[in-house]
């Protein structure tokens, strides 16, 4: 193995075989025995021939969505799981922190607790007992160390967990969710932890579902879907990735079930699904009506953090019964293309939802719309971006109010 | 040597202190006579079968120091009850640890037989106070005891790793224990004296059982040559040492059984 290399996955499979009914009595797997001579199980392949490397130095991060194989990859990294195929090559101590504050128990004080949790980092009495009271003053404890922990608050367990964790020496660290606890200020305290791993070179595996995370600490990134790695690299472009597939519906499903006998209408992107505000929206309207009828249609572009009613803009033929017009009189298909120039957006994730009217008397009435799974959805990418809906520039102006001057 | 150095690191021994420390805080909390419990639930049973078997039943009046006799095989038999049962149920009660942190899953064993094997130190303290209450004459072979103890002690690793190991896939294990360990008690002569046994064959097959000829080995060491010993019943011949071999046997296999199963405890738990 390089030098310069922390950890090196090869090939690397995890199968669990689930039993379809637990067995933990002898009974059973003698009457199982019996039967079929085989227990019945189901083969769940959490990780499939999975290969990267992590450099020295490297702040990695490894993102996924829940059930995507990352807490399992996470424990073969710690020698807590054996792989199934394949091999994890480690140069140098590793300490995994899957949760914090792994064998405290409520029974003892939080002194005697710090000592326990010490010694699991490997660290002996007389080295605790010197940086003890650097660990007590750090959880801001000191007057509650003879305390049972069973006595604690969470946040206290988890500040006292953290300020021992942190004491860990060793070349290469796998942090999982970590941040996922404690109020502003402890992760205030993580984020300078980490922001101190990165400046004393050490190895990092991040293991997380906050992508500002990735973005801010992360050197390189790999994105974990279905026990497959679907992206590595850059972390912004992974954490892209991620957000899209969050923010995305499984493909295909849009296409199902479509009724030829009703009206319907589909919505296509002709873009790519991550664009940059100097890029432009291009996605192609598509409807069907069976019979002739005057029919119109308008879309919406709706942000992801509103509640998925109200649209930033509104746009299309039929935007109110006035100003309607009629797109086309005859049966069967037609497409339209649109294009929205995207300059002023800041990052944001859309969605796009069409609906088609039919001219009923003297008001069009809605008869087809794209649902949840139907819609268009892409996402803004600006890089330093704001909170903001839009980055649209007012100008501003130093003036003097005459009434309070002196 | 490296071997033992790679075991015995210095992460190791902090960790092994450390949850030997726990164990011994935990274990009688919310007690008001705390430790002493270890002492007195021995000894509280070692009246009331004193009461049953040597006052009403009248066994063992043949043996100088039947008392003291007595006592002695009920602390070395409940060392091996304890040390058994405590380390049984230890991996899976350690899931937390194993589940999530990496630490050598043996030193869970370990601990457990080292709290055991504490306990063991201090009763045999009270054993010797017995002794010289009661008299008992000094034997130089003394010496043996604790080469004995470490006989039963192997005895009850090997069993404990594989027990352990097991209970991780079924929980049977406990109770199917708790049962053999009735019946043991009984096929080892620590309540009766072993003549009473007139029938030679089974008395021969009783001190076959390890925890059979080192209980009687003991008494013969420090109590009373009166006992019959393995050594004595075949008059020394190689038969004497298949105790011996079943406690190399034992260890043999529950180590290579929980070495073997030591990778999967993390998802089987």
């Amino acid at each position: 193995m390089d030098g310069d290399i922390a950890v090196k996955v090869d090939r690397l499979s995890k199968t669990f075989k689930l039993p379809h009914e637990k067995q933990t009595s002898i009974k059973n797997a003698l009457i199982s025995r019996f039967r079929g001579g085989s227990r019945s199980y189901e083969k769940q392949e959490v990780l499939k021939d999975i290969s990267f490397d992590i450099k020295k130095g490297e702040f990695f991060g490894i993102v996924g969505r829940n059930g995507s194989g990352k807490s399992t990859l996470l424990k073969l990294l710690a020698g807590i799981y054996t792989p199934t195929s394949g091999s994890i090559q480690v140069n140098g101590k590793l300490t995994p922190f899957i949760e914090l504050g792994v064998g405290f128990n409520p029974e003892l004080t939080g002194r005697e607790n710090v000592f326990l949790n010490g010694a699991l980092l490997g660290f002996n009495r007389a080295e605790m007992t010197m940086m003890y009271a650097d660990i007590v003053a750090f959880a801001e404890l000191e007057k509650f160390m003879d305390q049972r922990l069973k006595n604690y608050s969470s946040g206290m367990q988890v500040r006292l967990a953290f300020s021992i964790a942190i004491r860990a020496n060793t070349d290469i660290l796998i942090l999982d969710e970590v941040l996922a606890v404690g109020d502003e200020a402890f992760q205030q305290k993580c984020y300078d932890y980490f922001k101190k791993l990165k400046r004393d070179g050490k190895t990092v595996v991040l293991v997380t579902h906050d992508m500002g995370s990735v973005r801010n600490f992360c050197t390189r990134a790999l994105l974990l879907d279905s026990g497959k790695i679907m992206e590595s690299g850059v972390p912004e472009k992974v954490a892209n990735e991620y957000s899209l597939r969050n923010f995305m519906q499984p493909a295909g499903k849009a296409d199902t079930g479509r009724d030829m006998a009703a009206p319907w209408i589909k919505i296509r992107p002709i873009s790519k699904p991550v664009l940059t505000p100097d890029q432009k929206l291009i996605c192609k309207v598509n409807y069907y009506v069976p019979e002739a009828t005057d029919v119109s249609f308008g879309i919406s572009v709706i942000d992801g953090a509103t509640d998925g009613k109200t649209s930033i803009i509104d746009d299309g033929f039929m935007l109110s019964q006035e100003s309607a017009k009629v797109t086309s009189r005859t049966a069967g298909e037609h497409t339209h293309e649109y294009t929205l120039n995207l300059t002023g957006f800041n990052s944001r994730n859309l969605t796009v939802t069409a609906t088609l009217f039919k001219k009923q008397g003297a008001n069009f009435v809605p008869c087809a719309y794209t649902d949840d799974a139907s819609s268009l959805r892409f996402l803004v990418r600006r890089p330093l971006s704001d909170n903001g809906l839009l980055k649209l520039k007012g100008t501003w102006k130093n003036v003097r109010e005459p009434g309070r001057a002196k | 040597m490296r071997l033992y150095r790679r075991i015995f690191s210095k992460q190791n021994r902090a960790l092994l202190a450390e949850l030997v420390r726990t164990d011994f805080k935990l274990r009688y909390q919310g007690s008001i006579l705390g430790y002493a419990w270890t002492l007195l639930r021995p000894l509280l049973l070692f009246v009331i079968l004193y009461i049953v078997f040597v006052r009403f039943l009248k066994l063992g009046n043949d043996i100088p120091h039947f008392p003291v006799y007595l006592l002695l095989g009920i602390v070395v038999w409940n060392f091996f009850t304890e040390m058994t049962q405590h380390s049984l149920g230890s991996i899976v009660g350690r899931g937390d640890l194993i589940r999530k942190i990496r630490i050598p899953r043996w030193i869970i064993v370990f601990s457990s037989s080292i709290s055991a094997l504490i306990n063991l130190g201090l009763n045999l303290v009270v054993v010797a106070v017995f002794m010289v209450i009661n008299g008992v004459d000094f034997y130089r072979t003394v010496v043996f005891v604790p080469f004995l103890l470490l006989e039963v002690y192997l005895f009850a690793l090997g069993i404990s790793l594989y027990l352990a190991a097991l209970y991780v896939k079924f929980r049977d294990v406990g109770y199917i224990w708790e049962v053999i360990l009735q019946a043991g008690f009984y096929l080892t002569p620590i309540l009766y004296p072993l003549a009473r046994i007139t029938n030679v064959t089974l008395q021969k097959l009783i001190l076959l059982n390890p925890m059979a000829q080192s209980i009687q080995a003991i008494r013969y060491s420090a109590v009373t040559h009166d006992t019959v010993t393995t050594q004595h019943a075949f008059g020394g011949g190689l038969y004497a040492y298949i105790p011996f071999a079943i406690v190399l046997a034992v260890l043999f296999v529950g180590f290579s059984y929980f070495k073997n199963q030591a990778s999967s405890f993390a998802e089987n738990i």
